[in-house]
């Protein structure tokens, strides 16, 4: 077995997982080139874990080929493939010492200088003085990163990370962010990393594939994700949208206009997936500008409104406000604090404009986009989570 | 499992958890085991020791001795029954190796692969346990005969010309250390059975991610977890494997040739009524067992019981 000194690419060719009842993955095709940090994010069942579970050897896709660099590993158990896998559990072995744990992998290779090695690899992640613990005397941090050692100390081609930093608190979790970018950048390995934390997914990626019912939804670099969301899926998942349904109106030169409620809606064309009939455009709450005052129209700007707040939260860095325009719905709108506390209160009259540039089309049905349900998004569940136990306290 | 718990001295959180408050109703509460250790277990004990230490009645009447502190007992007894005692011992380790080896993948199987089916697993423990439902005696009994001359297993074995036709199963060691392992084999099962039903596969596929083959991940990782389960099972075999008497007993297993030190104390106390050499046979058998288990549990049952 060959050990790779630098990353592999790694490529999915129409690979289908189905289960008795259920269907994981459809038809995946997936390219994650050497050297890359690659995230598949994805709400819980999306597949993404059965994807990383196939490329790690640990199930077997029902149809389709995985290729490690040039050699097709579909049929190659877990134990030939050049892969480590940093596992959700981390499942370091309870009976080994830390040092144990970090040199298994080399000594079933028959590595030489195992144990100097598994050092080095513990002085990496800053965790050497441990050595001899048992990992169950660890923190979860400290387990965290000795599962990380274990996996990276044998320089695999390719380093599958299974939401390896679920488990750990807000302010460990940046850290450990920080220092697995770091790791990657030293080491060269090619990182497939699996998370349902979009702000994880698109501080450390290069590349971000969004799953969503077993298919791929929409691949690219974080800010062209996050900029031009070409699905309504992606569009909420991946931060948060304001949509809108509407018949196209016009479509000449490069920019389309829809009718939202009555107003002229312009989206530039190449922006947009659709350019005839019913679409549903979208704009960021970041990328709307508050008016209290009806403002004259002009070129290169969409406006919207009268509409009225109905809820103004304000975090200190920006104001997230809720105004109900109506026809159109109730729209998020993020005003950064320039001035000292949000501008406007409850129930005051606004009027919304932004930048032609700023909006997009997304490819969806208008009908099937506005359903989305934003309980998928882990924010929205993590709320609903707090709302629940506040709910209970007061009760109590 | 008690036995698997030997050993575990390194559990400082549980020890901690309880702080030493002696209070007068957890005194209370031990009482009724301290009383009956005391009446069934030191008593007999201290009665066997005096026994062991008496000498024959000066007037020369079988079965009466008289109290003294006749300590050549202990070196008659060695220098007349240690082929009894090697016996004994390697009988009951050959018998204890044979159970581990079927009693492992039976439990592996039940306790991993039927994991997934909780009606299958719940079948598959019963039937273990079912020979229970008919006695040790009845069940040994029955061995005798298919092993017997006229039974058909040696007249196969003979027709196949595995066997001559002057061989015998009956009255062999082999038949006694087969006859010991079969009826420890649930014994052996079900603390290994606890074990693995526990053991967290995820370990199991951690070990495949790391290069190790499956059966380097089972004498890597599967083994080592299922160390507690593997002590407890092998002592409770082989501890009463090693004063077994019914087995190697010529009535069914056994031989003459083939006496353990169970058949040697059960006929000094109960036929030839020589009280003293059964009392100092029991001694010994006990210390050697002590002392085995000990050396065994230092040695497999300290770290790696996790």
């Amino acid at each position: 077995m060959e050990s790779a000194s630098s990353g592999a690419d790694l490529q999915l060719d129409d690979v289908s997982k189905r289960f008795p009842g259920f269907t994981a993955i459809e038809e995946l095709n997936l390219t994650v080139p050497a050297g890359s940090f690659f995230a598949l994010l994805g709400p819980s069942g999306c597949g993404k874990t059965t994807t990383l579970r196939i490329v790690a050897g640990l199930e077997t896709p029902t149809t389709g080929r995985v290729l490690i660099g040039k050699d097709d590993v579909t049929r190659t158990p877990s134990y030939r493939r050049p892969v480590n896998t940093v596992f959700q559990s981390y499942a370091l072995f309870p009976h080994m010492t830390v040092l144990e744990n970090v040199a298994f992998g080399l000594k079933r290779r028959g590595t030489k200088n195992a144990i100097a090695r598994a050092h080095e690899a513990l002085q990496m992640v800053e965790l050497d003085h441990v050595a001899q613990r048992r990992p169950a005397q660890l923190s979860g941090g400290q387990q965290q990163r000795v599962a990380l050692a274990r996996a990276v100390v044998n320089r695999p081609a390719l380093l599958l990370l299974d939401e390896p930093l679920g488990a750990l608190d807000l302010k460990l979790r940046r850290q450990m962010q920080v220092e697995l970018k770091d790791i990657q950048t030293d080491v060269g390995i090619t990182f497939l990393h699996v998370t349902h934390d979009q702000e994880e997914a698109m501080t450390m990626a290069d590349t971000i594939a969004v799953m969503n019912k077993g298919r791929i939804e929409q691949m690219g670099a974080p800010a062209e994700l996050y900029e031009l969301p070409r699905t309504a899926f992606v569009a909420n998942f991946l931060g948060q949208s304001n949509l809108f349904a509407g018949p196209v109106l016009s479509a000449k030169g490069d920019t389309i206009v829809v009718d939202v409620a009555g107003r002229k809606i312009a989206v530039p064309r190449e922006r947009a997936q659709r350019h005839a009939g019913d679409v549903t455009i979208g704009v960021r709450p970041e990328k709307l500008v508050l008016h209290t005052t009806e403002p004259a129209p002009a070129a290169g700007v969409n406006l919207l409104g009268p509409g009225r707040v109905h809820d103004v939260s304000f975090s200190g860095v920006s104001t997230q406000y809720l105004i109900a325009v109506p026809g159109v719905g109730t729209l998020t709108l993020f005003a950064q604090n320039l001035v000292s506390g949000p501008v406007v209160s409850d129930g005051a009259e606004v009027w919304l404009t932004w930048s032609v540039d700023h909006g997009f089309g997304v490819a969806d049905e208008p009908a099937e986009a506005l359903r989305f349900d934003p309980d998928d998004d882990t924010q929205a569940i993590a709320i609903a989570q707090r709302r629940r136990i506040e709910a209970e306290l007061e009760e109590a | 499992m008690a036995f698997g718990m030997i050993g575990t001295s390194d559990a400082p959180a549980v020890a901690d958890a309880a702080p030493g408050r002696r209070s007068p109703v957890a005194l209370l509460l031990l009482l009724p085991g301290v009383a009956y250790l005391a009446l069934f277990f030191v008593v007999p004990f201290v009665s066997l020791i005096v026994t062991s230490l008496k000498a024959p009645d000066p007037f020369g009447e079988i079965g009466r001795y008289v109290y003294a502190f006749r300590w050549e007992n202990y070196v008659e007894v060695m220098t007349t029954y240690w082929p009894h005692i090697a016996r004994s011992f390697g009988f009951a380790i050959a018998a204890t190796i044979i159970a581990l080896l079927i009693g492992y993948p039976i439990a592996y199987f039940i306790g991993v692969k039927l994991r997934r089916f909780p009606l299958l697993q719940a079948l598959a423990l019963v039937l273990v346990i079912a020979p229970f439902f008919i006695s040790f005696l009845l069940r040994t009994f029955a061995w005798k005969q298919i092993l017997a001359d006229e039974g058909p297993v040696l007249g196969v074995l003979q027709s196949l010309t595995i066997l001559p036709d002057d061989a015998r199963l009956t009255g062999t060691a082999g038949a006694v250390i087969f006859g010991i392992a079969y009826n420890f084999i649930p014994f052996m099962t079900l603390p290994i059975y606890t074990s693995l039903e526990r053991l967290d596969l995820r370990y199991l596929e951690a070990g495949g991610d790391l290069y190790a083959s499956p059966a380097t991940t089972f004498f890597k990782v599967t083994l080592p977890l299922s160390m507690p389960g593997v002590v407890s099972g092998t002592l409770l075999t082989f501890i009463p494997a090693a004063g077994d008497y019914i087995n190697a007993s010529s009535d069914f297993l056994g031989a003459p040739d083939t006496a353990m030190i169970g058949n040697v104390i059960e006929a000094n106390f109960l036929r030839v009524e020589n009280y003293p050499v059964a009392a100092s046979l029991s001694i010994i058998l006990m210390g050697a067992i002590l002392l085995l288990v000990g050396l065994y549990i230092r040695r497999a049952g300290t770290k790696d019981l996790v």
